[in-house]
């Protein structure tokens, strides 16, 4: 009764706020970025991805999310098309305005802090290529990064 | 930005040795990162809880310049010698340690009140708890708030720890950041202090989940925001010497489950009755 009658003379309840605030704070305090860096690195990833294969920027999400004590990166990247390529033609990135921020962004310096985003972290990209991706020349190097030999 | 120090691993030729550590009593550190959620009320009623269970409990309060576990538990007048007197080696141990006349078994190592943090020498105060762990069967250690050199000196002794945490986003974000620093050692475990039922049902606190979805600790014990507890450091008589207290109770339950025994954790008391029903209606 008293809880019925409350509801008309308080606004809702402020815990929700709070949760959401404590989300958002602790995902830049695990990743040691500032909130304007997480958002440059979304628009840069969106932009590496354009060069491979065409995206509906508009409907881009790239978000984060804590999962036990470690933060997943979450990319869902509408493909519209793909882009053609042949083997001996080298991809040529577009340029692509996405009207992002211009920002200076720091190298994040990731310590020892133990649930900082490591540079392994796995990371869970939702976008569906085609199997008949044309890329294999831009396969990335062995992984300590040596050239062709 | 503030790169804090690392908490040092075990001491170079410290013996691994499963026989020897069989014998040794547990080394509790109780932390939070923020100030004022309960740390030293809580390492007062765990330590005494543990005492009045038949357990050899040693309290050490790390808070160097602020001394405050002494008077939550009623010991204040009989602190002779501190900490740092015994790890400058001016008094033996025994000088030093306040036996509780109330439970023989709980004694307690005060802090230095006119000394500061910084010169507590972290190795020293490993070797000492490392010296209390042969004679007692728990060594809890109050640390001071904050994550510099007195939470190091606190934790350096520990293999497991207490995280207090409060409903508060201030204190949940501190509570984080400590859990980040412990890493994946000392085995954290939570207690959610000062819940008001109430206020979580009508989606004004963070609940205990609210509060756990985030840190993801296992969870030792929930404290209700009671008035026993007032009163309780008002007299110097920690909570669990009341057998009728709600909190005692519930600080008791921390203890058996600390102890190992197999208890659930009880929901903390909603605290209002007809008449707070009535007031929140206006309130706020």
């Amino acid at each position: 009764m008293f809880d019925f009658l409350s509801r008309f003379f308080k606004p809702q309840g402020s815990s929700e706020t709070a949760k959401e605030r404590l989300r958002l704070v602790l995902l830049s305090d695990h990743l040691q970025l500032a909130p304007d860096v997480v958002e440059a690195l979304k628009y840069d990833l969106i932009a590496v991805i354009s060069k491979y294969v065409e995206v509906d920027v508009e409907s881009c999400e790239v978000t984060f999310e804590q999962q036990d004590r470690t933060v997943l990166m979450l990319a869902n990247i509408p493909i519209v098309s793909m882009k053609v390529r042949t083997l001996d033609q080298p991809a040529e990135p577009e340029p692509i305005v996405l009207g992002e921020p211009e920002l200076e962004v720091q190298p994040a310096t990731v310590t020892s802090h133990a649930h900082a985003a490591a540079p392994r972290r796995r990371r869970r990209r939702r976008k569906r290529l085609g199997a008949g991706s044309d890329n294999k020349q831009h396969a990335v190097t062995g992984p300590l990064g040596e050239s062709s030999n | 930005m503030l790169q804090p120090q690392e908490i040092p691993q075990e001491a170079p030729g410290a013996e691994p040795q499963a026989a020897k550590a069989a014998i040794r009593g547990r080394a509790i550190v109780v932390t939070s990162g923020k100030g004022g959620v309960g740390k030293t009320t809580t390492t007062a009623n765990v330590g005494a809880a543990l005492a009045q269970r038949g357990a050899k409990v040693a309290l050490i309060d790390a808070d160097v310049g602020l001394r405050n576990l002494d008077i939550v538990l009623g010991l204040e007048n009989r602190v002779r010698y501190h900490l740092l007197d015994v790890l400058e080696s001016k008094v033996p141990l025994d000088d030093a340690l306040v036996t509780d006349k109330r439970v023989a078994t709980l004694s307690l190592l005060p802090a230095a009140q006119s000394r500061e943090k910084d010169e507590v020498d972290t190795e020293l105060m490993r070797a000492l708890v490392e010296q209390l762990r042969e004679r007692f069967d728990y060594v809890i250690v109050d640390s001071p708030a904050g994550i510099e050199k007195g939470f190091i000196n606190a934790v350096v002794g520990a293999q497991e720890a207490i995280i207090v945490c409060t409903p508060e986003v201030s204190s949940v974000r501190d509570a984080d950041r400590v859990v980040g620093l412990l890493g994946n050692r000392f085995s954290p475990q939570l207690i959610v202090n000062r819940v008001r039922p109430g206020l979580v049902k009508r989606g004004k606190m963070l609940s205990v989940d609210d509060v756990n979805g985030i840190l993801r600790l296992p969870l030792l014990g929930v404290l209700g925001d009671e008035a026993d507890v007032i009163v309780s450091t008002n007299r110097g008589e920690p909570v669990v010497f009341d057998p009728n207290s709600r909190t005692g109770n519930a600080y008791r339950t921390i203890a058996a489950r600390i102890a190992g025994d197999d208890v659930p954790i009880p929901a903390p008391p909603a605290e209002e009755g007809f008449m707070g029903k009535l007031g929140a209606l206006f309130r706020i």
